[in-house]
């Protein structure tokens, strides 16, 4: 077993399209958003740094420490990133990573690819932000204040994250809430641990060879407040909904059916065919057969496509 | 490291693999967006869509087995889906215990569990396909086409040409990590501190972020030099033809039949 965040990566099939759809919106704005502020404030310097750091971001993600029986710890990366770019680029460099461990290695689905980059690039991000900043400035910038902050913000931005896919799988009715939460919860707590550990292995050896980089990414960029604000926000409202959430399964379950979370396509074809029974069709066998027929022949068809136009190729 | 041994790219030569990259996006994302809405239990609408998936990967070359075992990425995810069997109320279909703790399956329960494992494994199968049939460059020209900004697929053209080098030297680094730790017997502990080995890890990561910082200062450097303004230029893609629309177009109505089928013989 690897203490991976793999849990983090939801595949396709496991949320509804309206939960989908709605953080895929959200997403979209928000890293259009960032794309805007970094185009407006950052020079095409800054595009090789994003692409080069968006590959170390993945390729550290194989760093590894052995834990005890064969487990190992793992990096998730959001931390870090926030720390040595500021907030907009590293919403940036977690939408490619994610994006392409979903593209490329099919870790975490297309689909959900939204809701993905919403909880390790979004959240994730604001979330490290909001604590590291915060921190940093209770302690007046002292260097362990640098430390505990970059720790906090770690585990808090796995924590955080996994409440997130916890609710999410919840909304969707794939999972129960007073389960899918403890559970997330509970297994990224630990996870946490080992990125928060790792965050401050990488922030030590930083600050004692290039500090620079630590303060350059920490410079107050424009509109910073508003991810410390958001990543606060985002972090409270998990942590207050999570657990009010798993303490009343049921009334999650009832926002569910109520919005229609749980199959939202199929409504209004259920009125024109009351009973599932296809008109002259009297039972659902029948039915069955008809669309086993009806299926074979669309499968004829696209074979039959298919080969005529490979039938072509190696004619040409 | 060999570079294959990452890419999931696989060269074949078959008619998938000579489709435009543009074409395959659409259609695999298309293909996955059918799943999702298909509803719960309908599975005539499931069989569909797997021998088209199944066809497809016939035609690719790609070998069915492969992509099987490739698929089988999302089985550990399944894990977050099990307990709604025995928390859907409805018909009881069987019951066991452990210990003092009685779980009772219900129908729609196992309706649902089945569902959301099929339609997992039916998108995941389609993701694949794209993949390894689609070198990346294809697909960042499909993204660019699709309508994502310059400036991200920019980042993203630049993420997947430092993979591998960045993956190599992360490798390197754990290498010499290996090379240098002491090991003598089994049963005897080594290797300090569980934060230890943890901080030893997050130096060798911070080491990996700076050597990938001045890495790209160096490639800015040589972007600089070739003439590069922030603009990333790259060859027009080939318009589309009428029958790469016809395809487009058959794939589309293919997958939206199969959808309204899903409606009408659920359950």
């Amino acid at each position: 077993m690897l203490l991976k965040p793999v849990l983090m990566h939801i595949p396709d099939g496991f949320l509804s399209v309206v939960v989908s759809i709605i953080l895929w919106v959200v997403t979209i704005a928000v890293v259009a958003y960032a794309l805007k502020r970094l185009s407006a404030e950052l020079g095409e310097r800054q595009v090789p740094l994003m692409g080069v750091l968006a590959a170390a971001i993945f390729a550290g993600q194989m760093l590894n420490f052995t834990v005890a029986g064969g487990t190992s710890g793992h990096l998730m990366g959001a931390a870090i990133a926030t720390i040595l770019l500021g907030p907009w680029a590293a919403i940036l460099v977690m939408t490619c990573v994610v994006g392409v461990q979903a593209l490329i290695f099919q870790d975490g689905g297309l689909l959900a690819l939204g809701a993905n980059i919403f909880n390790m690039g979004l959240v994730g991000v604001a979330v490290s932000y909001a604590v590291y900043q915060t921190v940093k400035k209770l302690t007046g910038g002292r260097k362990w204040g640098l430390f505990v902050g970059g720790a906090l913000a770690a585990w808090f931005s796995i924590e955080i994250a996994a409440l997130g896919v916890g609710l999410q799988l919840a909304l969707s009715g794939t999972s129960l809430a007073n389960l899918a939460i403890p559970a997330m919860a509970g297994i990224h707590a630990l996870i946490g641990l080992g990125e928060a550990l790792i965050t401050v292995g990488a922030l030590a050896f930083l600050y004692a060879s290039r500090r620079d980089l630590l303060e350059a990414g920490s410079s107050a960029p424009q509109g910073g407040w508003l991810v410390w604000a958001a990543g606060l926000l985002i972090a409270l409202a998990l942590a207050v909904a999570s657990p009010l959430a798993s303490a009343n399964p049921d009334g999650l379950e009832w926002v569910a059916e109520q919005k229609g979370f749980l199959d939202a396509a199929q409504g209004p074809l259920y009125h024109v065919i009351p009973d599932y029974v296809f008109p002259g069709v009297s039972n659902e066998g029948a039915a069955t057969i008809i669309a086993g027929i009806v299926g074979v022949l669309i499968v004829f068809g696209a074979a039959l496509a298919l080969a005529y136009t490979r039938r072509k190729r190696t004619a040409a | 490291m060999h570079l294959h041994f990452l890419d999931p790219y696989q060269e074949r030569r078959s008619p998938i693999h000579a489709a435009d990259a543009r074409i395959k996006l659409v259609l695999a994302l298309a293909f996955i967006l059918t799943c999702a809405l298909a509803p719960a239990g309908a599975w005539p609408a499931y069989i569909l869509l797997g021998v088209l998936i199944l066809v497809v990967e016939m035609f690719s070359e790609l070998g069915v087995g492969w992509v099987l075992k490739r698929s089988a990425l999302v089985l550990p995810f399944v894990l977050a889906a099990l307990p709604v069997i025995f928390t859907l109320p409805g018909e009881p279909l069987f019951r066991f215990s452990i210990g003092s703790w009685v779980l009772q399956a219900s129908q729609p329960g196992l309706e649902r569990f089945a569902s959301i494992v099929l339609k997992s494994w039916l998108s995941v199968q389609a993701a694949i396909v794209l993949a390894s049939s689609t070198p990346f460059p294809g697909l960042l020209a499909a993204m660019r086409a699709i309508g994502l900004p310059r400036l991200l697929v920019a980042v993203f053209g630049l993420m997947w040409r430092y993979l591998f080098v960045l993956v190599d030297e992360a490798l390197r680094l754990m290498r010499a990590r290996s090379a240098r730790s002491g090991y003598d017997q089994p049963g005897r502990r080594t290797g300090g501190s569980l934060a230890w080995r943890a901080s030893v890890t997050g130096g060798m990561a911070g080491n990996l972020f700076l050597r990938a910082i001045e890495r790209a200062d160096r490639i800015y450097m040589a972007m600089l030099s070739r003439g590069y303004d922030g603009e990333v230029r790259s060859m027009p893609m080939p318009a589309l033809r009428r029958a790469h629309w016809l395809v487009v177009g058959f794939g589309i109505a293919l997958l939206a039949f199969i959808l309204l089928l899903a409606n009408l013989f659920k359950g």
